[in-house]
């Protein structure tokens, strides 16, 4: 065999190493109920925000500390706390994922991705908001 | 119905020409493809005649339609929705080209420009190869022109019209009851271009990186004539092509990367977003295949692994569109591209390029030529081909692990991307780093099938010293101490910026020990310094980016949980100094720019030790399309050896009506009142106190309080409301106080009839004036910017050298 098919072979190998090793860390995506579940482990949650429960936010007292609920589409609800600064658009999302984990019943999230309803979706529901706001 | 004010016929020519250039496509596709296969001349210049008449018939369509489309932004005729959606009348006008690639049938159309003009190049400079490039770019072309057609084929929608009428597209919407509809107000003044596109980079960017990924159809296209012609000469213009392929692909990922670092509020250049990882995984495989092209030039190694590589990195160009413009990435990219229901369309376009080509190439797998003979381990060609096989292999984990999103559709599984999707990418690309940087360093001291031990060694020895001892320094000096992942990954690190300042130095010092100052040979030399720079500027300004924001006001924070949810965001109150690291920053005063549609903030940085003294402005600029809130983008205090980078993450407006109320206490001087996080005590009132004479009118009467406020957490304040009586006694004021760490106010109400003081308190929302920000620390990312552009010079440098070579021979 050649050096360089071993050399490739190594490699190879090593490439799927890498990669098996990443599907260990992993995460998933959950909903409310499932998350509470997994108690402690980080998680992916698809949710919506609340509205009929206040956010709260102050960048007066704490910058870092932002509150809300999450509602998900099967109607359970959660605690949502964030260290860090409420995202300038969040209440207009119409979803969410939230990356963190369960601890206590509350929600800790690490991380939120906005989905906003539209940055460059030609939705007509979108558009008639828009000409008529 | 007859609308009024209505201009129908530059989207009926546009429709037009798109449906022509469509047309003219297929025929040019199928005259190169005849021409390709014919052998006789004559026969053969009867279809190539007819092959550029079509092709520039094609080009001309698609040209024209570019200008429609601009005409009909700039217009602002905005019954055609295109023009309504991506553009307003107070947009400002360098950005009405930004407008066109904002859209998805706009981009599409850049890149069909680009195909155009560089068909044409190789219709004037390479007449060999014209036939079978030719026959690839015009069946691109075809997709292409697809993806604007926007007409219904049996209920299926394929593409969409860049020209339809927006009562076309959306009849229901009740506005189109009035025949004056274009004079109603919102669509008159138009939806507005994405508030973070309203850059400049994002009037170069995508030009640039579509020009990348158009070029990359070239190699794939030699490729293509090489297999069907069984003729592999074409390993000779596909040099310089490649070369200039991979410095335009770079250079247009690198904008990007620029724009992040300033105007997104992501806090970098880079964050292996799969938008990112898409554009940048068609250069490696692209740059791999550049690399064993030229193993074969110079020894007959590799041709097939040549082939490979250029095929995969045009279908990677092909995968990304799909990943970037279907809307798979969905949940796991924050550009968040949603897909006009092209789905089907771009997953076909991959794989109607992909499977013929690849049975192609493994049909005429064995006819390809290749050496049995093993290569030296003293060669050139053995070190490269090794760092093309590392690249493709980071290439293939980097997309491997950007599919993700496409696996779960495709399997139906719910997996989500790691807690720290950086990290997994990181841990594995620094070991990339390692080897590409080593190899890159050594590389060209090897000579092509051997090279004697000793000269090598000779030469290479006091680079490698050199380096050492540069590289020791930054490690002993630099305080490079990212420990966060692990004393294991730190040490990576170290060894990787090892790794890069070998490759600068080695290859630097190989300009003027090997090439003897000789520059016009020097352009692959010149591109690996470049390279070793950019590798150097990533690792040092990643693993020493610092947080300059740490919270250190009075501010608690409640709960600092994990060393990765650190309170990194800081607030600060319009003229008052607040204490920031090695900082006294100051939020002196915002102004709104009416023509920019921007807020600036006007944010003064003093060191503690006084000697510098600096403002910054980051802005944000509201939202639109149906967002409400504000975008921000950054802005940075150059040094030669840092960045500072501050932007503004939060932030209260006066629109923001304060809704707490004052609540009333009626003390007595030396009682305790408590409040939410603590207590205060009234100890006296003084009576015109000379100390606040600056807050009273001279004549008039005052009144202040001395109060202690105690917070819970022990810490002390002094506050001081005041009343004044004006000099005639007909009148009363109030002088208000605040505890900003408490964000208290202090309210003196009166003095009650029975000798009490009256006492009002406010805690929060009512401070109105103040922004939170983030403030980050990047050293040496100058390193990075001129690494970049070291690499294009060296690029243009061979390729220039290459362009001359070819045409001598």
């Amino acid at each position: 065999m050649k050096k360089t098919n071993i050399i490739a072979l190594v490699c190879i190998a090593a490439a799927i190493v890498a990669l098996i090793s990443y599907t260990g860390s992993l995460t998933t995506y959950e909903t409310i109920a499932s998350a509470k579940q997994k108690e402690g482990r980080f998680v992916n949650l698809i949710a919506k925000i609340d509205h009929s429960q206040p956010v709260e936010y102050d960048a007066v007292k704490n910058p870092n500390y932002l509150s809300f609920t999450a509602i998900d589409t099967l109607g359970n609800t959660v605690k949502v706390v964030f260290h860090n600064s409420k995202p300038t658009d969040m209440e207009k999302s119409e979803r969410v994922v939230l990356k963190g984990k369960m601890l206590e019943g509350e929600f800790d999230c690490k991380e939120i991705l906005l989905k906003c309803p539209s940055k460059y979706k030609d939705d007509v529901k979108v558009v008639s908001k828009s000409v008529n706001s | 119905m007859q609308y009024n004010g209505e201009h129908l016929l530059p989207g009926q020519l546009g429709h037009f020409l798109v449906i022509l250039s469509l047309v003219c496509s297929i025929v040019a596709t199928v005259a190169f493809f005849k021409a390709n296969k014919l052998q006789l001349t004559t026969d053969k210049s009867g279809w190539l005649k007819l092959a550029r008449a079509s092709f520039l018939v094609e080009t001309i369509s698609i040209f024209t339609v570019f200008g429609i489309l601009y005409f009909i932004v700039a217009g602002h005729y905005h019954e055609y929705f295109f023009a309504w959606n991506h553009s307003s009348r107070s947009l400002q006008t360098r950005y009405l080209l930004a407008c066109i690639w904002e859209d998805q049938s706009g981009s599409f159309l850049l890149w069909s420009i680009w195909h155009c003009v560089l068909g044409w190049i190789i219709i004037w400079k390479n007449k060999t190869w014209e036939a079978p490039v030719l026959t690839i770019i015009n069946f691109a072309q075809f997709c292409i022109a697809t993806m604007l057609l926007g007409i219904y084929f049996f209920d299926v929608k394929i593409g969409s019209d860049p020209f339809i009428l927006w009562r076309h597209s959306m009849p229901d919407l009740p506005l189109f009851a009035n025949p004056d509809y274009l004079k109603l107000p919102k669509v008159f003044e138009g939806n507005d271009l994405n508030t973070l596109l309203q850059n400049y980079w994002m009037v170069i960017h995508p030009p640039i990186l579509f020009l990348g990924f158009a070029s990359c159809i070239i190699p794939f296209g030699f490729a293509y004539g090489g297999l069907v012609n069984k003729n592999h000469d074409w390993y000779k213009p596909a040099i310089p092509w490649a070369s200039f392929s991979a410095a335009v692909l770079g250079a247009g990922i690198m904008m990007g990367a620029a724009w992040a670092y300033e105007s997104l509020s992501f806090g970098g250049y880079w964050a292996w977003d799969p938008v990112e990882n898409a554009s940048l995984v068609p250069w490696i495989t692209l740059v791999a295949g550049l690399h064993t092209n030229i193993i074969y030039k110079g020894t007959g190694y590799s041709l097939r692994s040549t082939y490979f590589f250029y095929i995969i990195s045009f279908t990677l160009v092909l995968y990304s569109t799909f990943l970037t413009r279907s809307g798979v990435l969905g949940d796991t990219s924050v550009h968040a591209f949603t897909g006009a229901d092209m789905t089907v369309q771009l997953v076909l376009f991959v794989l109607v390029f992909f499977i013929p080509i690849m049975v192609l190439f493994f049909k005429n797998y064995k006819a390809i030529p290749s050496i049995q003979k093993e290569e030296s381990t003293y060669s050139r060609e053995f070190w490269m081909f090794i760092g093309a096989l590392v690249l493709f292999l980071s290439a293939i984990i980097i997309i491997a692990k950007t599919s993700t999103p496409v696996f779960n559709k495709i399997f139906k599984t719910n997996i989500a991307p790691p807690e720290d999707p950086v990290f997994a990418y990181n841990q594995i690309q620094v070991f990339v780093a390692i080897i590409i940087g080593m190899l890159t360093a050594v590389g060209q001291y090897f000579k092509f099938k051997n090279t004697p031990a000793k000269m090598f060694s000779q030469k290479i020895l006091w680079p490698t010293l050199l380096s050492l001892v540069i590289s020791i320094a930054i490690s002993v000096w630099g305080h490079i101490s990212y420990d966060k992942k692990g004393i294991g990954f730190l040490a990576a690190i170290h060894v990787a910026i090892f790794a890069s300042v070998y490759a600068t130095i080695a290859n630097a010092a190989y300009i003027w020990t090997a090439l003897k100052g000789k520059m016009r040979s020097a352009g692959a030399s010149v591109a690996h310094v470049g390279f070793g720079l950019v590798l150097l500027g990533v690792l040092i300004s990643s693993a020493k980016k610092q947080v300059l924001s740490w919270n250190t006001t009075g501010i608690t924070v409640l709960s600092k949980t994990a060393s990765e949810d650190p309170a990194e965001n800081i607030t600060l109150f319009k003229g008052i100094k607040t204490d920031m690291g090695k900082y006294h920053v100051t939020y002196v005063t915002d102004t709104f720019n009416a023509y920019e549609r921007k807020r600036f903030y006007e944010l003064e940085f003093e060191t503690k030790d006084g000697k510098e003294k600096f403002s910054l402005y980051p802005d944000v600029i509201k939202n639109n399309k149906g967002m409400e809130g504000f975008a921000a983008n950054p802005a940075s205090k150059h040094y030669w050896n840092k960045d500072i980078f501050v932007y503004i993450s939060s932030f209260l407006g006066a629109a923001n009506n304060d809704t707490t109320k004052f609540d009333s206490r009626i003390l007595k001087t030396g009682d305790t009142s408590f409040y939410s996080s603590g207590f205060f005590v009234v100890n006296k009132a003084n009576f015109n106190p000379a100390e606040f004479q600056s807050k009273y009118i001279p004549g008039e009467k005052a009144v202040f309080l001395d109060v202690d406020v105690v917070a819970k957490n022990g810490q002390k304040y002094k506050a001081n409301p005041g009343i004044a009586i004006s000099k005639d006694g007909l009148s009363i004021r109030a002088i208000p106080d605040t505890v900003v760490g408490q964000s208290l106010i202090f309210n003196f109400n009166k003095v009650t009839e029975k000798g009490q003081l009256d006492v009002g308190i406010k805690e929060t929302g009512s401070l109105k004036d103040l922004v939170t920000l983030k403030v980050y620390e990047f050293p040496m990312i100058n390193v990075l910017w001129i690494g970049v552009i070291v690499m294009i010079v060296g690029f243009v440098m061979s390729i220039r050298k290459r362009i001359l070579q070819f045409s001598k021979a």
